[in-house]
């Protein structure tokens, strides 16, 4: 029985790696391709069924007056919107959500909970409801197709993830923690950032982390809120395909767009699979 | 110079959690709170600390109005239960926190915490991570920094109460000494516990809390010869005092068809019916006892706990061997009648074997 359950464990859990990885193995083969060998037969092995090339490559870095591509400057743009979002969420975020774990509120029926509920609805909305106030919103205080506005609006996507993890991981640090520190001689703002914050570097990696990952992930508000001034990184990777689709250049670009987040995953990983988060409590 | 409570009362859902308590702490003195679980005793403390604002009553210190001092300037300190240490800090960290939020000058600094260190024995654990730490050491680095503050009022939120039966034994003892020895004069001591033995061995001056409201103040001696009434008997005895019905005529005490020598010291008493006590101490086997059928049987240590029943009288007899009993079994106990308590049917003393209004 135990033996037939590791066998079916291990089965699917191959099936699955399979089916993970395949694309990408297909992603890293053909962006070494030319047209001849995508368009001729079926090619797998590089030198045995095709002459590797690295033109794919190549397109992405030169300018559009040399034929190119160019997707540096997304690239960048990308980078700094997500990196600017994702730590002006971090930052307000965790300050609201250590507010929502510590004090009580109430303002009428509204209590803590359902503040922090209000934050999570913002991605329990399907993103096309929000995108036609926040057209009319930037384009109203003139931040249509530019970097701030996208920050902007990044902002409020990501920092109801930071809110609702951070909410969670406060929740599980005691109270005494920060009672001790007052009673130690802290004042509040003191005990949050030499008691509380110190111990919150797991949850505030966490966050950080997801809010990089959606941020970087988002086609959508980057397609609708930029034309020409500005372009994303995901944006950029889809407009490459044209009449004739470059399946090298898109492979090549879809597996650099894909790096940043490979690396965010493993380290993410590391954290998630410590268990309790506030381990260092117990 | 006192610390110096007035009526105060703090009710923050439908239940009383503090319910008109008043006191009068002076500095040298060990105080401790005695009370169930949720009998209002954290908040006590919490009220003391500053940690929680009452909803009325004054709190002056010094006779300074302390409610308008807010915790970081109030000097006191607090051990709770869990043991709160700060997890980032090694042990040496953690001890010197509060005394670098005071700014105090590097050598005091040094000297207080080597002191503290030698006081609660963690002398070598400086650059220990408090996770590598037991629960017993954990605590006693709490301690330390709560020591190492000299702060004027240390408050002790049943410190011993998440500590196995051994350790609790031992660090008991310690807080002892710690406590005759090492305090200073001008520290007022506030200790919490839900347990009476430790009340009586530390031998300060005791405040039974029960749902927030103080039901006898006194020395612990006092509190243990004359409980003022059945709730106090019940808290301040571990096993809980046994309450036997009865009725008092001539010179008998009736209960359950059983019938013993009324005590000299009831002689006083009216013929009526009562609620009789008896501690579970006072229980003894005998062969020319009265009949009663166990219920259970605990063996704790080198002792046994009975549980007894007969008629609608249940009680706990504490045999200071360890015998195996079986469950149904019948055995026949005495009671030691001169150890009798008396309350009347609105569960107040009325008599003491240690001599209360039995003039």
């Amino acid at each position: 029985m135990e033996k037939l359950y590791t066998f079916l464990k291990y089965t699917f859990i191959t099936l699955w790696t399979v089916f993970i990885v395949a694309p990408f193995l297909w992603a890293v083969s053909t962006s070494f391709k030319d047209f001849q060998s995508v368009n001729s037969k079926v090619t797998y092995i590089p030198w045995l069924d095709f002459e590797p090339t690295l033109e794919g490559w190549r397109v992405l870095v030169k300018s559009p007056a040399r034929g190119g591509v160019d997707i540096v400057e997304p690239y960048f743009n990308s980078i700094f919107v997500t990196c600017t979002a994702s730590l002006v969420s971090i930052v307000l975020g965790t300050l609201a959500a250590y507010a929502l774990s510590r004090f009580t509120f109430k303002a009428g029926f509204v209590r803590n909970n359902d503040i922090t509920f209000f934050f999570i609805s913002q991605r329990i909305m399907p993103p096309i409801v929000l995108s036609i106030p926040f057209f009319i919103f930037l384009s109203t205080i003139g931040l249509l197709d530019s970097l701030l506005g996208l920050v902007v609006v990044y902002i409020v996507l990501l920092m109801p993830i930071a809110v609702w993890i951070m909410v969670d991981f406060f929740n599980r640090v005691p109270k005494e923690l920060d009672e001790t520190a007052l009673i130690d001689g802290c004042n509040p703002y003191q005990a949050f950032y030499k008691v509380v914050l110190p111990n919150s570097i797991p949850g505030l990696i966490v966050a950080g982390m997801f809010c990089i990952i959606f941020g970087w992930i988002d086609f959508f508000f980057a397609f609708i809120l930029t034309f020409t001034e500005v372009q994303l990184l995901p944006v950029k990777v889809v407009a490459l395909n044209s009449s004739i689709t470059p399946w090298w250049s898109l492979s090549a670009s879809a597996l650099i767009s894909v790096a940043p987040l490979i690396i965010v995953a493993f380290v993410v990983e590391r954290y998630l699979s410590k268990g309790n988060l506030s381990g260092a409590l117990k | 110079m006192n610390l110096i409570g007035e009526h105060i009362t703090y009710k923050p859902d439908d239940q009383f959690h503090l319910n008109n308590v008043s006191f009068n702490f002076k500095k040298g003195n060990l105080y401790t709170i005695l009370g169930r679980t949720l009998s209002g005793k954290t908040t006590f403390l919490k009220t003391i600390a500053g940690l929680l604002n009452p909803d009325s009553g004054n709190l002056s210190f010094e006779e300074k109005d302390f409610s308008k001092i807010p915790v970081w300037e109030r000097n006191v300190a607090m051990v709770y239960q869990q043991f709160i240490n700060y997890p980032h800090l090694n042990v040496y960290e953690n001890i010197i926190f509060p005394l670098k939020q005071r700014k105090l000058s590097q050598d005091k600094i040094k000297t207080d915490v080597e002191e503290a260190l030698k006081t609660v024995g963690l002398i070598g654990f400086e650059n220990r991570k408090i996770q590598e730490l037991s629960g017993g050491q954990q605590q006693r680095v709490a301690l330390a920094r709560s020591l190492a503050k000299k702060a004027k009022i240390l408050l002790l939120d049943e410190p011993l109460v998440n500590l196995d039966y051994k350790l609790r034994e031992q660090l008991r003892e310690e807080f002892k000494k710690i406590f005759s020895e090492g305090m200073s004069q001008e520290t007022i001591l506030i200790y919490s516990t839900t347990d009476p033995q430790e009340v009586m061995e530390l031998n300060g001056e005791v405040i039974v809390l029960d749902e927030g409201k103080v039901l006898q103040k006194g020395p612990a001696k006092e509190i243990f010869e004359n409980p003022l009434n059945l709730k106090v008997a019940e808290i301040s005895n571990d096993p809980p005092m046994n309450i036997l019905k009865g009725l008092k005529n001539l010179d008998n005490l009736n209960f359950e068809n059983i019938s013993i020598k009324s005590p000299k010291h009831f002689k006083h008493l009216e013929n009526q019916n009562y609620n009789f006590g008896i501690r579970a101490s006072e229980i003894k086997l005998d062969e020319n006892g009265e009949e009663f059928e166990i219920e259970l049987a605990e063996i704790s240590g080198s002792e046994t706990l009975l549980h007894l029943k007969k008629g609608n009288s249940k009680l706990i007899a504490l045999i200071e061997e360890v015998m195996n009993f079986k469950i149904h079994q019948k055995v026949k106990i005495i009671f030691n009648s001169n150890k009798f308590y008396a309350f009347n049917q609105s569960g107040e003393l009325v008599s003491s074997p240690y001599g209360i209004n039995n003039g």
